[in-house]
């Protein structure tokens, strides 16, 4: 009831016209920069700090939150359109998406990543305005050996995208992991494959190295193969908007992704691309229709994208109430918190009570603001696809290039970005998955860290991980999603012959 | 469609007005200043380059700024282009701190901070040693013991292997009579991990500059044991490392420098810039609101300061293996 009263005060202050401009205003900049790959929210509100010294603290983090939001949006569009994912949390989008969109689906497959992350931006939102507290103190329970165990969960589900070829996958996985572990090590301080480069020092950005897989490799596989007069990409077919059939297979995936994603928001080492791993998986699994899965299955676009606005969601649930930042982006509002001289931590709600429920509220109208933006956006953007291709992918490179420059200003990354690309496509030619790489560049380092810190607390003891309740739990998990349906199988066969 | 093209347009104006600076009120110092940020936007240095700024055009001291980030590497991959494209430029500054000395040291880079001209350390923050409130470690003598016995024993959570908190730790060992490299130090990528690994119990203890701990000790839920400045932190009661008894300071601090090559004339106009912006009752007001400790020391005897730090730093560093 208290809650019910604060977030009443909330909406009063979220819904004066000023602040909805502001609103609208972070929507919509988040919204662009979620489509320029590279360009994240983390830069962007980085860049909007300066704001700080000139509007007052509420009106300055309605736009930021806007931004935020907006991102998530934004990054799906330019997955499923252009194969080039905006932000890392969209890579799984680009799976089924882009698939979807060749097909001449690019509309349901907009609409249904844009209802998602309305439903699981909603539901996160509710949940966070009535169970941060708890679901904070549950995640700090989560040490280095749980995240590792759940890395080993992620890592099972991972299989799920190798591809026919179990060989070529993991390849490509350890590729990924490889570019994932260059730059100085946390734990030792020792640069680790750099080549005495300085630019290496601090790693290869992952969006860098997605968008080389995905939309620079893919232009150069058109470009190599192309012949005259043959347009692979279906502009359009059929409605724009989502069919029957289409509500019915996106509802449940919706639901299961926020469900997902939120709490691992809330997780100081979860991240927003773990859950869409994850929520992938777990579409595909559930499926009725797997083999559809890798030529444009709905469900792969509906879940990941409701899980990673979800989690989106739930990164802001550590920093409203310890004042912890689990994301770049929440980091960068902190410093924003500061420069009012608002020091956020667990007291926040009690000190600054006006500007949190008028946060939190902003969280509703943008989710709304977002839908009611992106929705007849749509039918605006599936004509991209009726650019003649050369044009399109010239295009594309063009945007690819921007967004890697601008991450942070170094020609390096571009180099790296193409160097990517040229690999990519030699994958794409001789049919190795792209996705594993992306994922292990993501997943191993977070899982190679946590497994060293929980090594170097439980002084180098390896039982820790079976001796601690929650990681055991994760660990069983993990077994049973690797060898259930094979010891399943093999149960069947024997009653089968037995009978 | 015309009025989400109006609505955004009223949005892109908003920003740009939002964004304007009072006219100016006192003598103009400089026209204007370049102002090189070696790491990305939103961070402690970003802050202060920015803080700076603020407090100088609402002085009317220099009429434009320009900024630059160049990010990465503790702010190795900025200082080389710093130093290259601003050699001899009177009105360029450079924003930089005890993190760039121990990243140019670990990092065996040819370019460090001896290669630009100090003009003033403008603020600073001591180390704080934390616990969980939980946790059954009372006060400093209690994790004294511990870390005396068994270094190995006590995973002391905090930043980056190398970094400012790893290297407290290892003065602290040091002065101890333990080798640095017993340490159990678990380093976690930025504050929100590690704040949440001590929280969490996850460690015996925590290490880092003070603000990064502050609202948790405020809300009783870390203790802190001992901080690592000279004095105690302005507001609080936690005894410093001095006090009870070990001879370990330490403090982060950031500044400001100038590339090379500039006269001593130029870099007296720099450093008068500096004295005039640290007057100002907006820098006061900055300061307040972020809680930075006013660390303010100018030209030689900055320059003085900076050359004992790298030489302590240097052999932390050659302790723990990574010099």
């Amino acid at each position: 009831m208290e809650t019910l009263t604060a977030l009443a005060g909330g909406f009063a202050t979220a819904l004066t016209p000023t602040h909805l401009l502001f609103a609208f205003a972070g929507c919509f900049l988040g919204t662009a920069v979620g489509v320029l790959p590279g360009i994240g929210p983390a830069l962007t509100v980085a860049l909007l700090l300066p704001i700080t010294f000139q509007v007052p603290a509420t009106s300055a983090f309605i736009l930021f939150a806007g931004v935020y939001y907006g991102a998530m949006y934004g990054g799906s569009t330019t997955s499923i359109l252009l194969n080039t994912p905006g932000e890392s949390a969209t890579i799984i989008t680009a799976l089924e998406g882009f698939q979807m969109a060749r097909r001449g689906r690019a509309g349901p497959a907009l609409a249904t990543a844009a209802i998602g992350s309305f439903v699981a931006g909603t539901i996160a939102t509710i949940a966070l305005t009535f169970f941060a507290p708890i679901v904070v103190e549950l995640a700090l329970r989560l040490g280095p050996a749980e995240y590792f165990s759940l890395m080993v969960i992620a890592f099972v589900a991972v299989s799920s995208v190798l591809g026919a070829s179990v060989l070529r996958g993991l390849t490509t996985l350890f590729l990924g992991l490889l570019l994932g572990v260059v730059g100085v090590d946390l734990q030792t301080g020792q640069p680790r494959f750099t080549f005495g480069m300085i630019e290496f020092l601090d790693g290869i950005e992952v969006t860098i190295v997605a968008v080389g897989l995905f939309a620079v490799a893919e232009t150069l596989h058109l470009a190599t193969r192309r012949k005259h007069g043959e347009d692979e990409i279906l502009p359009l077919s059929g409605s724009l908007w989502l069919s029957r059939e289409d509500w019915a297979r996106s509802w449940k995936p919706w639901l299961r992704g926020a469900c997902i994603g939120f709490p691992f928001g809330a997780i100081p080492a979860g991240g927003s691309e773990l859950p869409t791993f994850l929520s992938y998986f777990m579409e595909k699994k559930l499926s009725r229709q797997p083999q559809q899965f890798g030529q444009g299955a709905i469900e792969g676009v509906a879940g990941p994208e409701a899980a990673n606005n979800a989690a989106a969601a739930g990164v802001l649930m550590p920093m409203l109430t310890l004042g912890l930042p689990t994301s770049v982006t929440a980091a960068i509002m902190l410093s924003a918190f500061q420069s009012y001289g608002i020091q956020p931590g667990p007291l926040l709600f009690v000190n600054q009570a006006e500007l949190i429920w008028g946060l939190i509220a902003s969280l509703y109208v943008g989710n709304l603001m977002l839908l009611v933006l992106n929705l007849p956006l749509i039918g605006l953007w599936v004509r991209i696809l009726k650019i003649p291709q050369p044009q399109l992918y010239a295009g594309i490179l063009v945007f690819a290039t921007i967004g890697a420059y601008g991450v942070s200003n170094s020609v390096i990354d571009l180099l790296v970005m193409y160097a990517v690309g040229v690999v990519g496509m030699l994958m794409k030619r001789y049919d190795f998955p792209v996705a594993p790489a992306v994922i292990g560049m993501i997943l191993g380092p977070l899982a190679e860290q946590a497994f060293r810190q929980a090594l170097t607390i439980s002084q180098g003891d390896w039982t820790t991980f079976v001796t601690r309740p929650i990681s055991a739990v994760f660990l069983t998990i993990a077994l049973a999603l690797a060898g259930g349906p094979a010891v399943w199988r093999a149960v069947v066969m024997t009653r089968r012959a037995s009978a | 469609m015309s009025t989400s093209r109006r609505s955004l347009l009223a949005a892109a104006a908003l920003l740009p007005a939002a964004l304007t600076l009072r006219p100016a009120v006192a003598q103009q110092r400089f026209e204007s200043i370049f102002m090189f940020i070696p790491a990305g936007p939103g961070g402690g240095w970003d802050g202060t380059g920015r803080a700076i700024e603020q407090a100088a055009r609402a002085a009317g001291l220099v009429g434009s700024f320009q900024f630059e980030n160049v990010g990465g590497a503790g702010g190795m991959v900025g200082l080389p282009r710093f130093v290259n494209q601003r050699r001899n430029q009177p009105n360029a500054l450079m924003v930089g701190g005890s993190v760039m000395v121990g990243a140019g040291i670990t990092n065996k880079s040819p370019i460090t901070i001896a290669n630009v001209q100090p003009i003033a350390r403008l603020t600073e923050e001591a180390g704080v040693i934390v616990v969980p409130a939980t946790s059954d470690i009372r006060t400093w003598q209690d994790l004294e013991a511990k870390l005396k016995a068994n270094p190995g024993g006590v995973p002391v959570g905090g930043g980056s292997a190398g970094g400012t908190d790893h290297i407290l730790l290892g003065l602290i060992l040091k002065a101890l009579g333990r080798n640095p490299r017993e340490a159990s130090y678990v380093a976690f990528a930025g504050g929100g991990p590690a704040n949440a690994a001590i929280l969490g119990g996850q460690v015996s203890a925590g290490i880092s500059g003070y603000s990064e701990f502050a609202e948790q000790i405020k809300a009783g839920r870390m203790r802190a044991l001992a901080t690592s400045g000279e004095r105690r932190i302005e507001g609080t009661d936690i005894p410093t490392l001095k006090e009870l008894g070990l001879d370990v300071t330490a403090a982060n601090w950031r500044g400001v420098f100038a590339g090379p090559g500039i006269t001593a004339a130029q870099r007296q106009a720099l450093i008068d810039l500096m004295v005039a912006v640290h007057a100002t009752p907006q820098w006061k007001e900055t300061l307040r609101a972020r809680v930075w400790a006013d660390a303010f020391l100018t030209g030689d005897a900055f320059a003085e300061y900076l050359k004992r730090d790298i030489t302590a730093t240097e052999s932390v560093l050659k302790d723990l293996g990574l010099a």
